[in-house]
């Protein structure tokens, strides 16, 4: 198994044409085998949603991208030229788990992730500035001097895409970003981060349970249950009967329907 | 270099108090060792250490016991190597067990002092070892104070250069793992810094309530600050104030030094306590 310290964080604009390549990737915890024999390909501008039942595996794929936990197999950055490098890597957790009564403000942060000058002694103006460019991509340049605790689920959650972002990094992770956040809530984030995309020109990938959301605003969908069972645009996916009958029973009914619309199903069906 | 303090002190502190030789160490190391303890208090409380630094504390008895069979007059050095083994060997725990840390802290605590005191007790002289339960500022040396002084600078250093990534790693680790911080690494550094700084204070504060005097003005300071300046501010503030008024007091009333700079701590937690309200 290997340790992977492949992460680092470097300022550096986005690149144009690069792809993230899991090869025969798999991670093994304790004598158990969480995934196996993972290949992907991961583009530059690409929005890939990973979907699955719980325990498939998704967050812990991601944990392993990240480098916290080891894995077998390969996992390479490669660039426009080919040749393998240190990307700069966003991720947004499922839930950040920290302490409420911490009294860490948004710009404190900020400040930590971004510059090396303790944060005890202040703040420099570029760092604040910084800050509130960034936050303002995210429609949250109010919550600068809040504390951390004292945001609500949706506010901190867009906070953290903010620091994700900055700078700008090559591959995003976010896991589960919305579990507990409403639909509008849910639909203004998948809208923000799908311009990121396209405005940025980074990689994506996005652990989801909401089928509907993903169908709508994903390049593609990974299907994954301990390797990956599935993998294509999200019509392919669901035009994949046996899959359908076999994670997504509920996603079949909306099918019919026609173009992808974002649309909130009420089932407890879905096993995703 | 005490000289100049002791004129210092002369000068601007004509109280009778300030006359003592012992009184002018003792408030330099109190001055001394605020920012050290204000620094390593707020950071253990992020990080929910306050546990761990206790042991840490706790354990220190193992030490002084270890360096009395090895036949140390001075057993600070053995004790200091002995509690930044403990630290690399509670955090490397920590890091593989998958059981709570609570429970590998709490029982590795609970050994030590046992371990500790068995060794001490032989033979029945554990009383002239009481003066590292209780702590005694009074008698600090200007040799001593200036290995605080040492401590100091060694942890305004280590601050500047990774508080940030101290502070990141307390907020979410996978969050700090994806900025490219060694967080194992970062971890174990702070566990060692603890040992070091609680080991070393020891003598003066004492055993039993080191890990208040650690704790106590960082969780008031939290209670009513809203970032981290605020925090450190007022952090280092009542370690200050509490510092220089138990060391008055303790004078005036003839009480254990360490102890009672712990109680002007507490008044101070509690009064925040009651003003969090306003704060929140």
């Amino acid at each position: 198994m290997f340790y992977t310290g492949i992460i680092q964080k470097l300022h550096r604009e986005s690149c144009g044409l690069c792809c993230t390549e899991l090869k025969n990737f798999g991670v093994t915890i304790n004598n158990t085998e969480i995934l196996y024999d993972i290949n992907l390909h991961i583009h530059c501008g690409e929005l890939t949603a990973l979907v699955g039942p719980n325990g498939a595996g998704k967050t812990t794929l991601l944990r392993a991208m990240l480098g916290e936990i080891g894995h077998t197999g390969e996992l390479s950055f490669l660039d426009a030229e080919g040749c393998r490098r240190n990307p700069v890597v966003g991720y947004v957790p499922q839930r950040l788990d920290f302490d409420p009564g911490l009294p860490v403000s948004v710009l404190d942060l900020f400040s930590v992730c971004l510059s090396s000058w303790p944060v005890f002694l202040g703040h420099s103006r570029r760092i604040r500035e910084r800050a509130l460019a960034s936050l303002a991509c995210v429609q949250a340049e109010h919550l600068l001097n809040r504390r951390l605790g004292d945001l609500s689920g949706g506010e901190l959650q867009r906070v953290l895409l903010a620091v994700a972002l900055e700078p700008n990094p090559d591959l995003l992770l976010l896991d589960e970003p919305l579990s507990g956040i409403d639909v509008q809530g849910k639909e203004l984030f998948y809208e923000l981060v799908s311009n990121l995309r396209k405005q940025y020109d980074l990689s994506i990938i996005l652990v989801s349970h909401d089928w509907s959301l993903v169908s709508f605003y994903a390049d593609r969908i990974v299907l994954l249950d301990r390797t990956v069972r599935c993998c294509g645009t999200p019509q392919e996916v669901f035009s994949n009967e046996s899959i359908i009958k076999a994670y997504g029973p509920a996603i079949s009914k909306e099918m019919g329907h026609g173009p992808w619309k974002p649309q909130i199903i009420h089932s407890g069906g879905v096993r995703a | 270099m005490m000289e100049i303090w002791y004129t210092f002190v002369d000068h601007f502190l004509p109280f009778a108090w300030a006359q003592h030789t012992f009184m002018k160490n003792a408030l330099l190391a109190v001055i001394l060792v605020s920012p050290v303890f204000a620094a390593m208090g707020t950071m253990v409380v992020n990080n929910k250490m306050a546990f761990f630094s206790d042991t840490i504390g706790h354990s220190a008895l193992t030490g002084i016991a270890i360096g009395v069979l090895l036949g140390f007059q001075d057993p600070l050095l053995i004790m200091v190597m002995f509690s930044v083994l403990l630290a690399i060997a509670i955090s490397v725990l920590k890091a593989l067990a998958s059981t709570s840390t609570d429970t590998i802290i709490g029982a590795v605590s609970a050994t030590m002092v046992a371990l500790g005191i068995v060794i001490l007790t032989r033979g029945g002289g554990f009383n002239k070892f009481s003066r590292f339960l209780i702590g005694d500022l009074l008698s600090i040396t200007p040799k001593e104070v200036l290995l605080l002084a040492f401590t100091l600078v060694g942890v305004v250093l280590l601050w500047v250069g990774v508080f940030n990534k101290f502070l990141l790693v307390s907020v979410n680790p996978s969050l700090a793992l994806s900025r490219g911080i060694p967080v194992r690494f970062v971890d174990t550094l702070f566990c060692i810094t603890v040992a070091v700084i609680v080991t070393v204070s020891i003598q003066w504060v004492g055993i039993l309530i080191i890990n208040s005097l650690l704790i106590l003005p960082a969780a008031a300071a939290r209670n009513i600050s809203r970032n981290m300046r605020q925090y450190h501010v007022i952090t280092l503030l009542i370690t200050l104030t509490s510092g220089t008024a138990g060391l008055l007091m303790s004078y005036y009333w003839s009480t254990a030094t360490g102890a009672t700079i712990v109680l002007f701590a507490a008044l101070f937690y509690l009064g925040a306590l009651i003003a969090k309200p306003r704060f929140a």
